[in-house]
């Protein structure tokens, strides 16, 4: 479904799929063609609604995590997508798919970092493997 | 017409995202956790979503525009610096300390969650800080990469 759907922009209306180039340009006052990206985001917030009523076990769990490292991992996340330009989806999706060099490096890097991470959360700190 | 597949597309995507787990931050974080009660579940994910887009991504690039559109917009950077290492980087880290990226993290804001919405809004600004610090690399014709 995520293949398909990523196939069908681009088949349909010619974009790559990136969540956090969507996100960061809806944001930016000076960039036009916020209107592919508005729709976009509705269809997600609407299978989202969507998944609630369907198989709501997909949305069922918060990260474990207190509210105060979810701050400063969304302001990691925010920051690091804008600067190396992509994320999980532009990056690890689309830009594989595309065998991007940059893509290929920047998916290897931010798993490495991720699995870090969670090594030093998990397994040095103790916090609770959720 | 092209805002119904821009809609369907992102209905999809999200629908993709909450069946295969992908919106559940527990099985990121445990993803991520090779040394420990490892889940690669979420290798397969992507490699199907990787596998069945390169299929659809070469048979598109045979036809001479999009369906509905005059031209693709296909990312031209191919430059491989700093930013991109750093910025992977750090989106790493926030992603192992939190298992929240970008798309689901928006599929899950309908729950409402205060722990979803605080996350949101601090990765947004932290989008705008990103926007007001560094301003803007040269955007090559062609389109941005992501």
């Amino acid at each position: 479904m995520i293949g398909l759907s990523v196939a069908g922009l681009f088949y349909f209306n010619g974009k790559i799929l990136g969540i956090s180039n969507i996100l960061s340009e809806l944001l930016n006052p000076r960039w036009h063609d916020k209107d592919w990206r508005l729709t976009f985001v509705l269809g997600l917030l609407s299978g989202g609604a969507l998944l609630l009523f369907l198989y709501p076990p997909a949305l069922s769990h918060e990260s474990p995590r207190a509210l105060g490292i979810l701050i400063l991992g969304g302001l990691l996340v925010g920051y690091g997508a804008s600067l190396g330009r992509g994320c999980t989806s532009g990056h690890g999706i689309c830009g594989i798919t595309r065998l991007s060099p940059r893509s290929l490096i920047a998916t290897a890097v931010f798993m490495s970092t991720g699995m870090i991470t969670v090594y030093v959360t998990n397994h040095l700190l103790g916090w609770a493997a959720g | 017409m092209r805002y119904v597949t821009l809609f369907l597309c992102g209905l999809l995507f999200a629908l993709g995202l909450g069946v295969s787990g992908m919106t559940n931050p527990e099985k990121i974080i445990a993803f991520l956790d090779v040394t420990g009660d490892w889940d690669p579940s979420l290798l397969f994910v992507m490699g199907g979503a990787v596998g069945v887009n390169m299929l659809f991504y070469r048979l598109t690039l045979k036809r001479p525009r999009p369906a509905l559109e005059t031209s693709f917009v296909i990312p031209s950077l191919r430059k491989i610096n700093t930013r991109l290492i750093s910025g992977a980087a750090l989106f790493g880290v926030g992603w192992g300390l939190t298992g929240y990226c970008p798309g689901p993290v928006v599929v899950s804001s309908v729950t409402g969650w205060p722990s979803v919405l605080a996350f949101i809004a601090a990765m947004l600004a932290g989008m705008l800080l990103f926007q007001k610090l560094q301003g803007e690399e040269p955007r090559p014709a062609g389109g941005s990469e992501k």
